[in-house]
């Protein structure tokens, strides 16, 4: 029997339908909910919040339309990231973020390459968005039929995604600048229909985490124990890997496909060594990737150096320091 | 009554290498079931199908008289494993956290109540490490890590606990105490299947027990086993080969 034939038999996704069925009860109306809130209640509060802060401060750096929007952008993807990546780094699956980033890239070229064509649809985002779910599921797929999520099709995915976005751009895609804010981010160039939809992105996070927390960690922490509890573990599997795929399109305006993976494992990794409870990890990593996002935004802003490096940077920072701390 | 436990017929192969052949037994509620066996004797995968984590190849497996696949009262079942996982090791988590697991297959979606928080800490005070709640799992000493793992089992209310050498690398002391809870907890009408290396030990405190090898050699009353040659020929066959080191009290 194949090791592909004993996780099968392990893992079988016995109640898909069913899951499926609540997933879709569940999820489209809280779809609708969240759409209909971006499209009418958000723009309104967006603007009266930054309009009062512009008003109080006063100074050019909350009053920009381009900083607003990246302060925004940027505080949100300092809540996603951390959150999802708490569990996939203690599983060892930090670096499946960084081979969604690359095919959502994938998907960035062709939304661009489409757009161009296509003026109606020219939301390369929301190709992102469809690729890296697509390369999500694809790659739990694989996790089910042969050996786990194993390095080979990680890797292969990772570059995969990459080439095809490489190629298309290649091929006929002129807005360099454009794509370099995809490939490095870029905090100046975030269209306000892209923070909807992180605003989008981040509610759908944070709602699923809040309502399968208990899942997520039980899965993380103990397979065997949560099978025995039946609880769906191919079934969270997939949720985990799906919400990953969420928030590595939501990051990638901010920090770019290739730097997207250090916002998920570094405050993460920070926040390990300073606790030793999940559940305020869990709140300290949050707390970790707002310092990595506003420190980095500052410094990038200092220094005059691209934002997503100083993010990282700062992060790293940030974990160096927890080091020191948690071995005292 | 029906039995907690009842195999029928089972047999299970990883790859072509056969695990068990023709496995038939059951266990009633409120058994006490020492588990022996050579190394590689098919104990840990007779385990896992008993609980429905393993499909068998052939033959039938219920749980409290329902297809184990098929069973989904969660919370009836407690596990404690071999080896701590891997997660254990290096994921920052409490003791407390990790009890609390235990009321998941409760719980579902909604949120813990005080109802939850009651039962977690009635589960640690019962296994007596209820001091050391808020301490990471992996600076607990193995013995005090099995204890909370059973805490675990007692928080989601389990009536069937199943161990697998949950002894290994704990010390004596500590070993004798953790024999006294599983008497205890069996008393109290719990249902007890425990893999165990130390058949002296596991004869002390077994009301019944198995001798596996690929196949079943033995299952009756503790007494009638120790007396019969269930063991000798369990441990003799061509199998136990490979297991020549185990005797009856090694303890690493």
């Amino acid at each position: 029997m194949s090791v592909g034939d004993r996780l099968r038999r392990s893992f079988p996704p016995r109640s898909l339908p069913r899951r499926l069925g609540f997933v879709l009860a569940a999820g489209v109306p809280a779809g609708l909910a969240i759409t209909a809130f971006l499209l009418w209640v958000f723009p309104p509060l967006y603007g009266a919040f930054w309009d009062t802060t512009c008003t109080t401060v006063d100074t050019w750096l909350v009053c920009s339309g381009f900083l607003q929007r990246g302060f925004t952008a940027g505080a949100l993807i300092g809540v996603t990231a951390p959150i999802v990546g708490a569990y996939l780094v203690n599983r060892q699956m930090a670096l499946i973020g960084e081979a969604l980033a690359h095919t959502a890239f994938g998907g960035v070229a062709i939304g661009l390459f489409v757009g161009a064509a296509v003026p109606g649809l020219d939301y390369p985002l929301l190709f992102a968005l469809v690729a890296a779910t697509v390369a999500a599921l694809g790659m739990q797929y694989i996790a089910v039929h042969t050996d786990g999520y194993a390095d080979i099709p990680i890797a292969i995915m990772l570059t995969g995604g990459f080439a095809v976005g490489i190629a298309i751009i290649s091929y006929g895609v002129v807005f360099s600048a454009t794509v370099e804010s995809y490939l490095f981010g870029d905090i100046l160039f975030v269209p306000f229909r892209n923070v909807q939809l992180m605003v989008g992105l981040t509610l759908l996070v944070a709602g699923t985490v809040a309502l399968t927390h208990k899942q997520l960690l039980f899965i993380t922490f103990d397979r065997e124990a949560a099978r025995l509890a039946r609880v769906d573990v191919w079934f969270y599997d997939t949720l985990l890997i799906v919400l990953t795929a969420l928030v590595v399109v939501a990051a990638m305006q901010i920090l770019g496909a290739i730097l997207v993976a250090g916002m998920l494992v570094i405050p993460v990794a920070a926040a390990m060594q300073v606790t030793d409870s999940f559940n305020r990890g869990l709140l300290l990593s949050v707390v970790f990737g707002q310092v990595a996002v506003f420190g980095g935004i500052f410094a990038s802003y200092l220094w005059n150096i691209a934002t997503g490096a100083t993010i990282i940077l700062v992060a790293i920072a940030v974990y160096l320091l927890s080091l020191v701390v948690g071995s005292r | 009554m029906t039995p907690a436990i009842s195999v029928e017929n089972v047999s299970f192969a990883y790859e072509d290498e056969p695990v068990l052949r023709d496995v038939s037994m059951t266990v009633e509620e409120g058994d006490f079931l020492g588990l022996v066996g050579p190394n590689g004797s098919g104990k840990t995968t007779l385990l896992k199908v008993m609980l429905g984590l393993q499909s068998p190849d052939s033959g039938t497996v219920r749980l409290f008289g329902t297809p184990a696949r098929e069973f989904t009262e969660g919370t009836r079942l407690g596990y404690v494993s071999q080896q701590s996982t891997e997660a254990d090791a290096t994921m920052p988590v409490t003791v407390r956290e990790v009890v609390t697991m235990g009321r998941y297959a409760h719980v579902g979606l909604r949120r813990l109540r005080d109802a939850d928080r009651r039962a977690v800490d009635d589960a640690l005070d019962r296994v007596g490490i209820a001091d050391l709640a808020d301490r990471r799992i992996n600076r607990l000493s193995g013995g005090q890590k099995q204890r909370a793992y059973i805490a675990r089992a007692l928080a989601s209310e389990a009536d069937l606990l199943a161990l697998d050498e949950p002894t290994v690398g704990v010390d004596t002391d500590s070993v004798g105490r953790f024999y006294e809870l599983l008497d205890e907890l069996n008393a109290e009408g719990i249902t007890v299947v425990l893999i165990e290396h130390d058949i002296g030990l596991l004869a002390d405190h077994a009301r019944t027990m198995a001798c596996l090898d690929g196949e079943l050699y033995a299952h009756c009353g503790t007494r009638e086993f120790l007396e019969s040659d269930a063991l000798e020929r369990a441990f003799s066959s061509a199998r136990t080969v490979r297991a020549s080191a185990l005797a009856g009290g090694d303890r690493r």
